[in-house]
């Protein structure tokens, strides 16, 4: 890292209708860096990285490049100044192969012949330079994600750009991959590109960024050395309070026997899976991505066809062949992706709130709308939910408070067993610490939780026991004391 | 107490009502003018504003507004129907063959014409709800199916039917009031019950707005992709014999381009292809907008070619408002 600086945002604010999403930010870059910016859903962040990327026009503020002002009007304006943006979803023709891809729009050739022998040769080139181990003549769509993204970095570094964003790039890839990432995004900054990288994650930020900016509610808060930091400063930066108990989780004896599932299998990736769960208590399922977590609270949850095995609910054998079956007997299931399995993005948080229970409110071509009101009241106030009305769009509402939403979907139902996939991924600390203490409350009141996890300390600190699965198998059940990363790792990894 | 109790209905409905406004609120606006202009025009404003002419124009969209209903459902759904214009035609033709050829009673020759609406439809609902194959194709097929065997019936020319009893319902009224219009009036608000007050109704935004999410709801999405199909060929079925009841006679060709008008009233009238969203208010003042100016067209003696590009810049328009409303949502 040098103190040469690349990237200078001075006093930049933008505001949408009654609001200010960005109010005088600063924010510099400097050549070799990896610079993380950090907040909670809705601090700003991609509304600075859209007006760095010419997608937003900032009312107020100067951009300046290598100490000269430039004016950043369009995404055309961005790259000619050498900034490239690799967005969350990513943006590569699916059809298309990786040399396509990389030099779209800029084939090399003359007039309206490219030469496509000479392009594939140089994306190989620069594939191969940048230690990627990918044929540039691949179809894009036969890429596992991972590998999508660094078609996207070798775009990017084609194109010769020094400034890159990357918003939260491993939010779907695997933990090996991440490191081969990493080791892609030092390699770039030795050649004295700046990264400006944004994730929710704080053990990457210590692993892989020089420098840290937090930012809240569309202010700049403060920016940090990463060494000379920790992870407590940082949260308390973003939440601006200090969060004494991140984990919420009152110890107390669990119930009876109240789920019991033997031999469960849906014949692709659950082999045989069997557990059980007691009254009151949180149940960890630990596990690679992969393992096949999901699609066993899938095959018990009656979404998926073919299941073979046995379910008993309190000491009853049941048949559970649809959703409908599982939440008559008091089943519920939050998924593990929000907005492709759960939300419903262009209508209401009503709406979003109440779809379960409809017939508490629809009768006979009535709807008792003051009822459905109250329901709806009722989840918003129950977990905390933070919007500016029942009638908010959802896709509006931050990550964490969509998730809210959801959850109180599920509780509508009134379940004994609470199935919650991946219940704070992607959503920032202060709305995870909520979920955790709701959790803590619904156990308290009998309910029972099976809780999905990738996140190690979330299962650690909040089950009473942890299930690990590997294959599409249980490989062994950890009492709370004993549950340890090692003890998970272990069991995980095959 | 109960009148406290009314009160907060009324604020509630009314509350609606104004939302609806300000959501439709650049239709709304073009019907008005449209229909201020066509009643000071010089050369409409002696035929516009008369009851004849407003009943006229209303027995003119009816057809296009019973279809419109339908495929306001399956355009919320995510879907689309091509077929309803050739089922007017089948339904028409095989209708007034039961009375002309095999001398069966009016009444129960045109619940053969519904029935096979419901048959093309539930046809319909069955394959997009039990595969994967786009409801464009699906419906594609059975449009070219319909209106092939409407033609193999019929060899080609009109099955007559003279009786003033079969042209009751697309030609009589009632107090007044066409048939046909009353019949309108009728669907439109079943379909509003429908949509705004059932279960189905929401279900029906649910699988449109996200299918997935719909299936981990514990929705039956089979059962609600099977019902609005059904349920719009149904109405193409109605739409069939009304039309053939008019023209006294079932004509193979009747219909034509039918399923197009009905796309264009529910876009006009602001729902959004992509599905998941959208309003059968919004469609009716589509249906109404595109009627009213071919009315205006017609009684000012411009061509039909014209009223065709016409209602082609209308639909452009429409669209555009939309398009510009978006982008100052979003930015």
């Amino acid at each position: 890292m040098s103190d040469n600086v690349i990237l200078q945002m001075k006093h930049i604010s933008k505001r949408f209708p009654g609001v200010y999403a960005l109010k005088n930010i600063d924010f510099d870059l400097r050549a070799g860096e990896v610079h993380a910016l950090l907040g909670e859903n809705g601090a700003g962040k991609s509304t600075l990285i859209k007006v760095l990327g010419g997608i937003y026009h900032a009312e107020e503020g100067e951009i300046e490049i290598d100490g000269k002002p430039v004016q950043i009007n369009s995404v055309q304006d961005a790259e000619k100044n050498g900034i490239a943006i690799i967005h969350q979803e990513l943006v590569l023709v699916p059809y298309m192969s990786v040399a396509e891809n990389i030099y779209l729009g800029r084939e090399p050739g003359k007039g309206i012949l490219a030469n496509r022998g000479q392009m594939v040769k140089d994306a190989q080139k620069i594939l191969d330079e940048l230690g990627m181990d990918i044929d540039a003549n691949t179809i894009v769509k036969d890429l596992p994600i991972a590998k999508q993204q660094m078609v996207e970095i070798t775009k990017a570094v084609s194109e010769n750009s020094r400034i890159l964003v990357m918003d939260e790039p491993t939010s779907s890839i695997s933990d090996k991959e991440v490191e081969n990432l990493f080791k892609i995004m030092r390699d770039l900054t030795k050649k004295g590109v700046g990264i400006i990288y944004i994730s929710h994650k704080m053990s990457e930020l210590e692993e892989i960024c020089d420098r840290v900016t937090v930012m809240r509610d569309g202010e700049y808060v403060g920016t940090k050395v990463v060494k000379e930091t920790n992870k407590d400063e940082l949260i308390a930066l973003m939440v601006g309070r200090t969060l004494t108990n991140y984990y919420v989780r009152d110890y107390q004896e669990p119930g009876e026997e109240i789920l019991s599932v033997k031999d469960l299998k849906d014949g692709k990736r659950v082999h045989g899976v069997s557990f059980n769960v007691r009254k009151g208590e949180i149940v960890g399922f630990a596990g690679l991505v992969g393992a096949g977590r999901s699609e066993t609270m899938q095959a018990l949850f009656g979404l998926t066809k073919g299941v073979t095995g046995e379910v008993y609910v309190k000491g009853q054998k049941v048949n559970i062949k649809t959703p409908n079956d599982a939440i008559k007997y008091g089943i519920s299931l939050v998924p593990e992706s929000r907005k492709e399995q759960g939300l419903y993005l262009v209508q209401d948080v009503r709406y979003n709130t109440t779809i379960e229970i409809l017939k508490e409110f629809i009768k006979n071509l009535r709807v008792n709308e003051k009822k459905e009101r109250e329901i709806t009241q009722k989840y918003i106030d129950l977990m905390a939910t933070k919007t500016p009305s029942q009638n908010q769009t959802i896709g509006n509402l931050s990550g964490g408070n969509q998730q809210k939403v959801l959850i109180g979907r599920w509780l509508s139902t009134n379940p004994e067993i609470l199935i919650l996939d991946e219940p704070t991924r992607g959503i920032d600390v202060g709305a995870k610490s909520e979920i955790y203490a709701i959790m803590n409350d619904l156990v308290k009141t009998g309910v029972s939780i099976i809780m999905i996890s990738s996140e190690l300390p979330e299962i650690i600190n909040m089950s009473d026991r942890v299930y690990v699965m590997a294959e599409g198998k249980v490989t062994g059940c950890i009492e709370h004391e004993e549950v340890s990363q090692e003890s998970i790792m272990q069991l995980a990894a095959i | 107490m109960s009148d406290t109790k009314k009160a907060g209905s009324v604020a509630v409905s009314n509350n609606k009502a104004m939302i609806f406004l300000k959501e439709n609120l650049g239709i709304i606006i073009a019907l008005l003018i449209l229909c201020v202009f066509l009643s000071v025009f010089p050369g409409t404003s002696e035929s516009f504003p008369t009851v004849r002419n407003v009943f006229n124009v209303l027995r003119q969209i009816s057809s296009n507004l019973l279809l419109a209903c339908g495929m306001t459902m399956v355009i919320i759904l995510g879907g689309i129907d091509l077929s309803v214009g050739s089922v007017i035609a089948l339904s028409g033709v095989l209708a007034a063959g039961c009375v002309s050829r095999y001398g069966m009673a009016i009444a129960p020759a045109m619940i053969v014409g519904v029935l096979i609406g419901i048959v093309f439809g539930a046809f319909n609902g069955a394959v997009v709800a039990k595969t994967t194959i786009p409801p464009f194709i699906v419906t594609l097929a059975t449009m070219n199916i319909a209106r092939g065997l409407a033609g193999v019936y019929t060899g080609g020319s009109p099955v007559r039917v003279v009786s003033d009893e079969w042209q009751f319902l697309g030609a009589g009224y009632i107090g007044g009031v066409p048939v046909p219009v009353i019949i309108m009036i009728l669907v439109f608000i079943i379909s509003l019950l429908i949509v705004n007050r059932t279960k189905m109704g929401r279900y029906i935004y649910a699988v449109g707005g996200n299918v997935q999410a719909a299936k981990f709801s514990g929705i039956n999405v089979a059962k609600v992709k099977f019902f609005v199909y059904t349920y719009t060929g149904f109405l193409a079925g109605l739409a069939g014999i009304i039309l053939a009841s008019r023209m006294y006679s079932g004509q193979p060709t009747a219909g034509e381009g039918a399923e197009m008008d009905a796309i264009a009233a529910v876009v006009v009238g602001g729902t959004s292809m992509s599905g998941g969203s959208g309003k059968l208010g919004g469609t009716l003042i589509g249906a109404l907008i595109i009627g009213i100016l071919n009315n205006g067209l017609n009684l000012m003696n411009v061509n039909s070619f014209w009223q065709t590009v016409v209602k082609g810049v209308v639909i452009l328009l429409a669209v555009f408002l939309d398009y510009i409303r978006n982008i100052k949502k979003n930015d």
